[in-house]
């Protein structure tokens, strides 16, 4: 992801501790927390360089030796395969004089060289040798590899990494969200997604927060997508209406969903999640059919895949990924793709095309949400009311079954959990 | 080069030079009807060289998802040109670089300067069409907008590229 190229340098300075239950409230937000960038520096110290952030999923490197260049945040890093198959994570940064050592987006190679000075590096990290070597006579070469990001996990092929030595672990932080990417995998006929179609990169002039907040809010479909919903008879509109049975909820750490099934179990239509029927996928069903039986497949295809925002920065949007990345308190890039399921090439061909069509800087869905978060951008600089209002459906919000915080569709809960799991991280010594 | 050569050469650009003023008048049914029927909108991503049957492009409309776009645009609820960007272009360079009679390759570059309550974007690509005579006159069967940029991060660009 060659997008870093307008960075802000980042500042170790420790500031003064600040009191983060003056800017958010229960149902209100400050608006500084959008427009102030020294907030901005402590959200990239206590979010993005210490929780678990995701990366990139193990298809995107799919042989030994082969690599792409990814991101935590601003950071740049690289992920790998060893020739072992083992995944890691390094920060794209010679250890020497800093220069970066990859300048290529994805391929294969075994080894990285610095331009500036010729210092070369395994696939791992491990610096294998530098020119003219008599000049470093009883230097520790294991403590001059490339940095590497502390923790590094995967579930279900999805990478994340953490760059804290220590910290609850992948499955503490993603917690239900497992379900979801669980939920996800069944979709494909052998039990696993890949990501394989190469990113669309869209940059907005935006707070990374507005975005994570967008995308599980259920409010703003029936009003920002108008005009598509409109033109392309699209049944979307209809699951964030008023009178919709689909539900909102807050799954703690940070997590929140659409839950689209109760409307899609009322249909009673396989495939009317994607909106199309099963006979004009057959190969797809068959597959199904012949993977999980033919009721399983059943209710699979009428459940359809999970509309979850895993924080700080993995949105899965049904037939697409998001991968939000802050660059600045007022620059954001979404990196996106279409999933791929395995074994579905009829359905991947067309999960591609709705992608294209939907997302990305011409899209006919994400110009329009860009649109938003860059207006809202704007908006939040001018001075009154300085506060954001996040109280929509507070007084129906209940607890579901799993005792999660559930709202009507349309309804803030997702947001003022997302609020709540912020301030605990940055209440955070 | 001879005069008929000139001659095309001429119609060929006035017929680019057409398109580029109704983009930027946001002139939308007027710049739909140059297409053929089987046209091809594309604009790819992450260089020039990607399948767009296989990886994602910033813009892969058949003619259909073309008149879909158009009418998304009426609608007037297209926020992120509502209101519109003004727009004005430079087109240049233009090529013929295969004739057949009456299909034609024609490359061209373009900058184009959009003003946007974001900031102004400056946006440079090469634009290859293939042009093909119906009737008399010269349509679009396919245009490709290669932006200089697009291996990196871009702004939205919702208006007619």
């Amino acid at each position: 992801m060659s997008t870093c190229a307008s960075v802000i340098p980042i500042t170790n300075a420790n500031p003064e501790p600040r009191a983060w239950g003056d800017l958010v409230r229960e149902n209100q937000v400050h608006g500084s927390l959008y427009t102030d960038p020294t907030i901005f520096q402590e959200e990239l110290r206590k979010i993005w360089f210490r929780t678990w952030v995701y990366v990139g999923h193990e298809s995107e490197v799919p042989k030994p030796n082969d690599y792409v260049m990814k991101s935590i945040g601003p950071e740049p890093i690289l992920m790998t395969r060893d020739r072992e198959g083992r995944i890691h994570l390094l920060h794209n940064r010679c250890p020497h004089r800093g220069n970066r050592v990859c300048m290529t987006e994805k391929g294969s190679a075994r080894s990285f060289t610095c331009p500036y000075h010729g210092w070369t590096f395994t696939n791992d990290g491990a610096l294998r040798g530098y020119p003219f070597p008599s000049g470093y006579e009883g230097v520790d070469r294991s403590e001059l590899g490339l940095g590497k990001v502390a923790r590094v996990a995967s579930y279900k092929g999805f990478v994340f990494g953490s760059m804290a030595q220590e910290g609850p672990s992948l499955e503490e932080h993603l917690g239900a969200a497992m379900q979801a990417i669980d939920a996800l995998c069944l979709t494909s006929p052998e039990g696993e997604v890949e990501v394989t179609a190469g990113f669309l990169k869209h940059k907005v002039k935006s707070n990374w927060k507005f975005l994570v907040e967008n995308e599980t809010d259920g409010y703003h479909p029936s009003f920002v997508h108008a005009s598509i919903f409109e033109v392309a008879k699209s049944g979307i509109g209809s699951l964030y209406s008023s009178d919709s049975t689909a539900v909102s909820r807050y799954f703690g750490q940070g997590h929140s969903e659409n839950d689209l099934r109760p409307e899609f179990r009322k249909r009673d239509v396989p495939m009317s999640w994607f909106n199309t029927t099963a006979d004009r996928l057959p190969e797809y069903t068959r597959s199904m059919e012949a993977a999980y039986g033919v009721e399983q497949a059943r209710k699979i295809m009428i459940d359809g895949t999970p509309h979850i925002m895993i924080y700080p920065n993995l949105f899965i949007a049904e037939i697409q990924i998001f991968v939000i990345q802050p660059l600045a308190f007022n620059e954001s890039v979404q990196h996106v793709t279409a999933l791929q399921f395995k074994g579905a090439p009829d359905l991947n061909r067309r999960l591609r095309q709705q992608t294209m069509g939907s997302v990305g800087p011409a899209g006919f869905l994400l110009a329009d949400d860009a649109e938003m978060y860059e207006r809202t951008q704007l908006g939040v600089q001018a001075k009154s009311p300085e506060w954001l209002y996040l109280g929509r459906g507070k007084h129906r919000e209940r607890t579901d079954e799993n005792g999660y915080l559930i709202g009507d569709a349309t309804d803030e809960t997702p947001t003022r959990g997302i609020w709540r799991h912020y301030r605990s991280l940055m209440e955070a010594a | 080069m001879n005069v008929e050569d000139l001659l095309l050469h001429h119609e060929v650009s006035q017929f680019i030079y057409r398109e580029a003023r109704l983009q930027d008048n946001h002139e939308y049914d007027a710049w739909e009807a140059l297409w053929t029927d089987d046209g091809v909108y594309w604009i790819p991503a992450n260089g020039d060289t990607s399948d767009p049957e296989l990886e994602m492009s910033i813009i892969y409309d058949n003619r259909s998802r073309i008149a879909l776009r158009v009418r998304q645009f009426h609608t007037g609820k297209r926020y992120s040109q509502s209101p519109r960007s003004p727009l004005r272009r430079v087109i240049s360079n233009v090529e013929i670089l295969e004739n057949d009679g009456t299909a034609l390759v024609v490359t061209a570059n373009a900058i184009v300067f959009e003003a946007h309550a974001r900031g102004d974007t400056i946006w440079g690509s090469r634009n290859e069409y293939q042009l093909r005579r119906e009737g008399g006159t010269l349509r679009m069967a396919g245009k490709k907008v290669v932006l200089t940029n697009n291996e990196r991060a871009l702004y939205s660009m919702a208006f007619l590229i």
